[in-house]
């Protein structure tokens, strides 16, 4: 049986090239970059190129692009690491009710150690407030940290708007853009954002490899100690391959995105309508308009979200509920619940998420086997009553 | 196996982690159906507490990523299914209030009918799967001539776990495969070191799952929250012989740990909740012969009215004796012992057989 892959919000598939240039590095790039004899310089030169490359695709410079491993170690390293190096000026940070757990559980560990964290909430739109946030700011308010595109429902921030208003208060402002690169521009001239988090495998590049651009003169404490590696921010010899497949990644996704936003954005469109016709009593969480386009985060009235997932994947379909890092659990979705929305709903909420390679063909599939699926839980449950 | 009216092409197994479910899983596939294993988390290592790196219960890590890894090798999907908060509730709630209430219960009997042939078999008819089964070693069927699906002992007499699967409906029965119970355990190790199935040499797990470290006085005592008063132990005659360290945590018939010097071994006769006490006596007096047995299940008998001849079992390692069973008004049904049994527990199952076929099962008063 063909897998229907619509979980690309999880993770991404390899691309083809970036196997291609990650072989040839594996091969010959094993000289480590900080070593003094030819073979190592050569490693150097190609890391050097990656981040060039990542730090034009970004509009940042060279100098501020940091490789860690992966979204989770840079969404740690900005906010631990700004609010370490900043302590002396104030201990408040703000961020979100919807963000990645890498964040929130680092504001939870800021928390324990002497430090307080504000949670903005969000509108049912999945949308975090920037008048909610210029009210939270205080005098010892240091960092803020709110993401750019939801990973559960695809809503996209007013970054842009945050990042003034904290800049006005001299705030610092980081943003988690795993779910937005690739799928909508990202651009830190545009933006002016503080610190940016990426994840390359959530765009056609390897597991195990991230960025955490900061920008220049920006205070942070690097949270692990030992060689000279990037600047002194994240000490250990580098992982050439994986960097070297990123910036091919990332530039094979920046050259895409104009394409693909469209025919995600069609295809979308195309799948939401087929679903409410051919299932009936589904709702989008998230917003209509300003939502990443190939997230599709549909709630099925008086059925749970597991029983549909493993009822999918037995037909070939790979789909998840909330994030990857939750499901397997009945709990409500830390993001759905802030967006308020009615509990039984929210539990029979997936998560479809359409990329590079998802046709019409797959979405076709994936709705001729929908109807059956809901209408047997939903003939099984005890808090479904079909509406009038 | 037939199954009236009911045409069964996929099957959910419920995966242990175990060699028994892979042999099931395994037989399953080779009979052609369309079988996926299913493991279930009932309870993690930070709630019923015990030996963290302790490994071969059910639920550790360990046993689910065997099981992950077994399906996988049979190229069968695996899923994880979290019933940890119904476990708890559910047979964990009543493990501890049994224990207070001076009875013994028997957790896989409340396990198996409630989560495993309840919740377990909901989800299997919920994701399309049209039965479900498990690593018992125990037969099931239909009967044509009573219209019942029925539960026999297993072919291993030294691994018969029908005791411990009384409390299945008749619906779920229609819906249940155990394919070891025409096996023996030597023959299911040898399928599964034949087919290179990577649980082939796991070692079993025979205590409670949820008790990892075997001890229930430190499972109750951090499961409870109160202090649980200590009080005199005393003999027939009501004096006092001794200190017990609380009622949850003796049982009717326990021979040791009782601290007590005395020329014949001494046992534990009664549990007297209302007076914190500890009753102790000689063999003779933990003999019964009468008992009554609550919650009854009728399995491969339709319900009957009239008193009748069983062989009747009354723990796990009792070896069943002949008895006259008689239904009383109430629903209960009381059983009479030809000759007195040692430790009569309130709590453990009492299972009717006729031969090696179940016939009803409850839970002795």
């Amino acid at each position: 049986m063909e897998t229907i892959y619509l979980d690309y919000n999880s993770t991404t598939p390899v691309d083809p090239e970036v196997i291609k240039v990650m072989q040839h590095a594996l091969a010959e790039n094993y000289g480590n970059p900080s070593s003094v004899h030819t073979l190592g310089q050569k490693s150097k030169t190609a890391i050097d190129a990656a981040r060039e490359k990542i730090a034009s695709l970004l509009g940042a410079k060279a100098t501020e692009i940091y490789f860690t491993s992966g979204g989770t170690e840079a969404d740690n390293l900005a906010l631990k690491g700004a609010a370490i190096a900043l302590r002396k000026k104030g201990n408040h940070i703000i961020t979100s009710k919807i963000e990645h757990h890498a964040v929130l559980e680092s504001g939870n560990y800021l928390e324990k150690n002497g430090f307080e964290v504000t949670y903005l909430s969000c509108d049912k739109d999945g949308v975090v407030s920037v008048d909610d946030l210029r009210q939270a700011i205080r005098p010892e308010t240091t960092v803020v940290s709110i993401m750019m595109a939801n990973n559960e429902t695809g809503s996209i921030q007013p970054i842009k708007e945050m990042v003034a208003v904290c800049h006005e208060a001299g705030v610092l402002f980081h943003t988690d853009a795993v779910q937005a690169m690739g799928k909508i521009p990202v651009n830190v001239e545009e933006t002016k954002v503080d610190m940016m988090s990426l994840s390359a495998h959530k765009f056609y590049g390897p597991k195990g490899i991230g960025v955490l651009y900061i920008r220049s003169k920006t205070p942070v404490a690097p949270l692990l100690h030992g060689g000279s590696h990037e600047r002194r921010m994240r000490a250990g010899t580098e992982n050439i391959a994986s960097i070297i497949g990123m910036a091919k990644a990332l530039e094979i996704a920046v050259d895409k995105l104009e394409g693909e936003h469209q025919r995600l954005t069609d295809l979308s469109e195309y799948f939401i309508d087929r679903v409410k016709t051919e299932v009936g009593e589904v709702y989008l969480n998230g917003p209509v308009e300003n939502r990443v386009p190939s997230t599709v985060n549909l709630s099925f009235k008086g059925v749970e979200g597991e029983a549909i997932i493993l009822s999918l994947d037995l037909k070939g379909i790979a789909v998840s509920s909330g994030s990857a890092c939750t499901s397997g659990s009945l709990q409500v979705s830390h993001v759905l619940e802030a967006m308020d929305a009615d509990t039984l709903l929210a539990q029979g909420s997936i998560r479809f998420s359409m990329g590079r390679y998802t046709t019409k063909e797959q979405l076709d599939y994936t709705v001729s086997v929908l109807p059956e699926i809901i209408n047997r839980l939903r003939a099984m449950s005890a808090t479904y009553q079909k509406a009038d | 196996m037939s199954h009236p009216g009911k045409t069964i092409k996929s099957i959910l197994v419920a995966m242990s982690g175990g060699v028994d479910s892979s042999v099931a899983l395994l037989l399953l596939k080779r009979q052609g159906y369309d079988a996926a294993g299913a493991t279930m988390k009932l309870w993690d290592y930070t709630d019923v507490g015990g030996d963290v790196e302790r490994t071969g219960g059910c639920c550790d890590l360990e046993a689910i990523n065997d099981a992950r890894a077994v399906c996988e090798s049979l190229d069968v999907p695996h899923y994880v299914l979290d019933f940890s908060g119904s476990f708890k509730e559910v047979v964990i709630g009543n493990f501890v209030s049994e224990y207070f209430s001076g009875r013994t219960p028997n957790p896989c009997v409340l396990c198996n009918s409630r989560i495993k042939w309840e919740m377990f078999l909901k989800r299997a008819k919920e994701i399309g799967c049209d039965a479900i089964a498990t690593g018992h070693y125990a037969r099931t069927g239909y009967d044509r001539n009573s219209d019942r699906y029925f539960i026999q002992r297993g072919v291993d007499d030294t691994r018969d776990q029908s005791y411990a699967l009384w409390g299945i409906s008749q619906e779920a029965l229609s819906r249940t495969f155990l394919p070891l119970g025409d096996i023996t355990k030597k023959e299911t190790r040898r399928i599964a070191a034949e087919a290179d199935i990577k649980t082939a040499h796991v070692a079993e797990s025979m205590e409670i799952c949820f008790v990892a470290d075997n001890n229930y006085e430190r499972f109750i005592r951090e499961y409870s929250d109160h202090d649980i008063p200590s009080g005199d132990i005393v003999n027939e005659r009501g004096e006092v012989v001794g200190k017990h360290k609380g009622v949850p945590f003796y049982t009717i018939g326990q021979r040791k740990g009782l601290g007590i010097a005395h020329p014949t071994p001494l046992y534990v006769t009664k549990i007297d909740v209302d007076n914190n006490r500890i009753v102790i006596g000689d063999k003779i007096d933990v003999n019964r012969a009468k008992l009554t047995v609550s919650g009854i299940n009728w399995v491969s008998s339709p319900p009957r009215q009239e008193s009748f001849e069983a062989l009747v079992k009354i723990r796990y390692q009792h070896k069943a004796q002949k008895a006259q069973v008689t239904p009383m008004d109430d629903g209960r049904l009381s059983v009479v012992f030809e000759t007195p049994q040692l430790a009569v527990t309130p709590g453990q199952s009492a299972v009717a057989y006729d031969g090696d076929t179940v016939l009803a099962g409850g839970i002795i008063d």
